[in-house]
């Protein structure tokens, strides 16, 4: 009897030890099975400004969903490979990243340039990809599980509200700057045929390569073309040397407004570095002080102490918490569908509202966004060498959309600059 | 919309340009031209040269007397790169070929991404009275800036061009290139005179590099809008001429502010190396070349 008990207790011991042996095992195959998620991010070259600082609002987001568990009870990890900025190496990137990394789900390098060639990858693959402020590259390859971003649609979503305020100021004639690469051409495309619509005459084109180095000779001709409104669609770094080319040659008394699709004037080193020469333009920008949407407060705290030490912008208004909004979002659709199967988290991405820290996001039939909510600003009062200035609001003034608005346009250009 | 006012203007401003396009190139001129060095590292020399004057300036420095200070530190910096690539390669004969690309493009490459780490990848500016205003000339508005980097590379050109025609040591530095067996039999040791000329030619880049730094922003990838245009004016002048560098950067600057303002900006990077097929094909030794 006794022998028999202390079999059976042997057996029992043995059986829990096998239980938690087995337990643990699979506890430390879903640690070393981490759902893994890639990217080529610009961290060198002309757009690595905003791809770093992109990068730290992501693995913030990485680092809270590992805090709360991870996703289906798996750890995440990240994967991001530096695109240099560049359009030839992101198709050999996210090949690596599928082919030898084994990711289980990609997102989009930041900007048009780098991610147009992956459009026809992601389409031959049927694969979900969360674009990352890229402006129309969905356009023409039509894929059903991309999903941008970025808070606008198409050229009429960012240049609308621009030439209105043109139009109000009295503009009647248009001169459009445009660098000649993927994102520019786009938007000054869309762009002018939103001014043909609204029966204003192109006076002067120029589209400059991407290695132009001074721009005094184009604003010099944009001066001579007494051009009403001037749109201008730039990189960085290109951005910076228009500003300042036109407070040293001047755009002219005829200009009421310019601005409109200028990348990197919403980065804070360069507004910092501009200073007072900002002062007058209208650009497009995605977030300023001052807005208000649940969370977002708290996420830049967080966000400002982390840039500091990655020497990266130390605002962070324009790309970061977009980034760490790609995150939500695919926390939201894998939560829901509790599935890392592609087709069904872009089903559940195009039929449901997800929750942000840049506000409620809903897609439409192309995967940008169903609301787009652009704002141009423009830039009024900042004196040079003052980060602090960035922080309050009204020195980028919101004058559209309506239901956003914070003030009126200062026009002739020359007026605001005052 | 051509007019002859806008014609004037982009030839006054070619010429600024095509100055700044010269003080660029002069210091390839020396190491590439003269001392038959490949130097592709030289781009990014020259953006090194900014970072380091934006360091000055920091603490109030003007950009160009920076640039000028930095002539020093640059100096020695490039004996010691001469040095290293003459010990593991020209010592050693396997200098010629891909080696010695490779060697400098590893060079640019540690320097790039140096300036990554310590700098970030953000634009730096710099400040001074010259930057952000103009000079009226009646109608026409020119940046003080272009004003000022035309003087320093006029004056960084005939200071070269003065140094190696009328010094003893300058003289070794042509003849380096010319016979350097010659040069040993007259007592010269032409290992000293190459290091001493690629000191000189990388002591240059930190001036140019604060010319690059005034003319517009800088970050660490800028190298690489340079490296096609340096090495054109260089080819273009035929290498090892001084003068003929500052020619060929003027009529680089002239011919690209043309079809710029007359053809549209996207001709105008063609400009470059058309000027350079033409040239190649009618003079391969190039303008001012023997």
């Amino acid at each position: 009897m006794n022998g028999r008990f202390l079999r059976r207790a042997v057996l029992r011991v043995l059986g829990l030890g096998a239980a938690a042996a087995l337990a643990g095992t699979m506890a430390t195959a879903f640690a070393a099975n981490p759902i893994k998620i890639g990217m080529s991010m610009p961290q060198t070259g002309t757009l690595a400004g905003g791809g770093k600082a992109a990068l730290v609002a992501l693995r913030m987001w990485v680092d809270d969903v590992n805090a709360r568990g991870g996703l289906l009870g798996r750890q995440v990890e990240f994967i991001a490979y530096d695109d240099q900025s560049s359009a030839a190496t992101t198709p050999g990137i996210y090949t690596k990243l599928l082919e030898v990394d084994k990711v289980d789900l990609i997102i989009a390098p930041y900007a048009t340039v780098p991610t147009a060639p992956l459009m026809p990858l992601v389409k031959e693959r049927g694969l979900l990809l969360m674009g990352n402020f890229s402006f129309q590259v969905n356009h023409t390859v039509k894929h059903d599980m991309w999903f941008n971003n970025a808070p606008w649609n198409d050229a009429s979503s960012w240049s609308d509200g621009f030439f209105a305020l043109g139009k109000k100021a009295g503009g009647k004639t248009v001169a459009f700057l445009a660098s000649d690469q993927e994102f520019a051409q786009n938007l000054a495309n869309g762009a002018k045929g939103v001014a043909k619509k609204m029966g204003l005459k192109t006076v002067y084109e120029q589209n400059y390569p991407p290695s132009t180095v001074d721009f005094s000779s184009m604003v010099r001709a944009i001066r001579a073309s007494k051009a009403d409104i001037v749109f201008v669609a730039s990189y960085p770094n290109d951005s910076v040397a228009i500003v300042r080319a036109v407070r040293e040659i001047g755009a002219g008394d005829s200009v009421k407004i310019i601005g409109g699709g200028m990348v990197g004037l919403q980065f804070t080193p360069i507004m910092e570095s501009l200073g007072s020469a900002l002062n007058g333009f209208v650009n497009f920008n995605t977030y300023v002080p001052g807005m208000k949407y649940p969370g977002i407060d708290a996420y830049f705290k967080r966000y400002q102490e982390r840039a500091v030490e990655a020497k990266v912008d130390p605002r962070g208004y324009y790309l970061p918490p977009y980034n760490y909004a790609i995150g939500q979002m695919l926390e939201q659709a894998i939560t829901a569908t509790k599935s890392l199967d592609h087709k069904k988290l872009a089903a559940y991405l195009r039929t449901h509202e997800m929750n942000t820290i840049v506000g409620p996001i809903r897609y439409d039939a192309t995967g940008e966004r169903a609301k787009p909510s652009v704002i141009q600003i423009q830039f009024r009062g900042i004196v040079d060498k003052n980060l602090d200035q960035f922080r309050q609001p009204g020195k980028q003034v919101v004058l559209d959309p309506a239901s956003m608005k914070t003030g009126e346009l200062i026009a002739p250009f020359d007026k605001a600059r005052k | 919309m051509f007019s002859f006012q806008l014609l004037f203007e982009a030839v006054v401003f070619g010429l600024l340009v095509g100055c700044f396009y010269a003080a660029m190139s002069i210091g390839l001129s020396i190491s590439f031209g003269l001392l038959d060095v490949p130097q592709l590292a030289h781009p990014a020399f020259l953006v090194l040269g900014s970072y380091a004057t934006w360091l000055l300036t920091q603490y109030g420095w003007d950009p160009i007397a920076a640039g000028a200070v930095l002539m020093l530190p640059f100096f020695f910096f490039g004996i010691l790169v001469y040095r290293f690539y003459y010990e593991t390669f020209e010592k050693r004969g396997s200098d010629a070929g891909v080696r010695g690309l490779a060697f400098f493009f590893g060079i640019a490459f540690i320097i790039e991404v140096g300036l990554i780490l310590g700098f970030g990848v953000d634009q730096r500016l710099v400040e001074a009275s010259y930057i952000g205003s103009s000079v009226e000339l009646g109608d026409m508005r020119i940046p003080q800036r272009m004003v000022v980097a035309f003087g320093v590379a006029l004056l960084l050109t005939t200071a070269l061009s003065l140094y190696l025609a009328k010094t003893f040591t300058g003289r070794a530095i042509k003849a380096v290139a010319q016979d350097e067996g010659a040069l040993r039999l007259m007592g010269v040791n032409p290992v000293h005179i190459k290091q001493w000329a690629f000191g000189i030619a990388t002591a240059v880049t930190a001036l140019a590099g604060a010319l690059l730094i005034i003319i517009g922003p800088v970050e660490p990838s800028l190298d690489r809008v340079y490296i096609g245009r340096t090495f054109c004016v260089v080819v273009l002048a035929g290498l090892g001429s001084m003068s003929g560098t500052l020619v060929a950067g003027l009529i680089l600057g002239v011919s690209e502010s043309i079809v710029l303002t007359l053809f549209g900006a996207s001709w105008a990077p063609a400009v470059a190396f058309g000027l350079l097929l033409v040239m190649l094909g009618i003079r391969p030794q190039g303008l001012f070349g023997r």
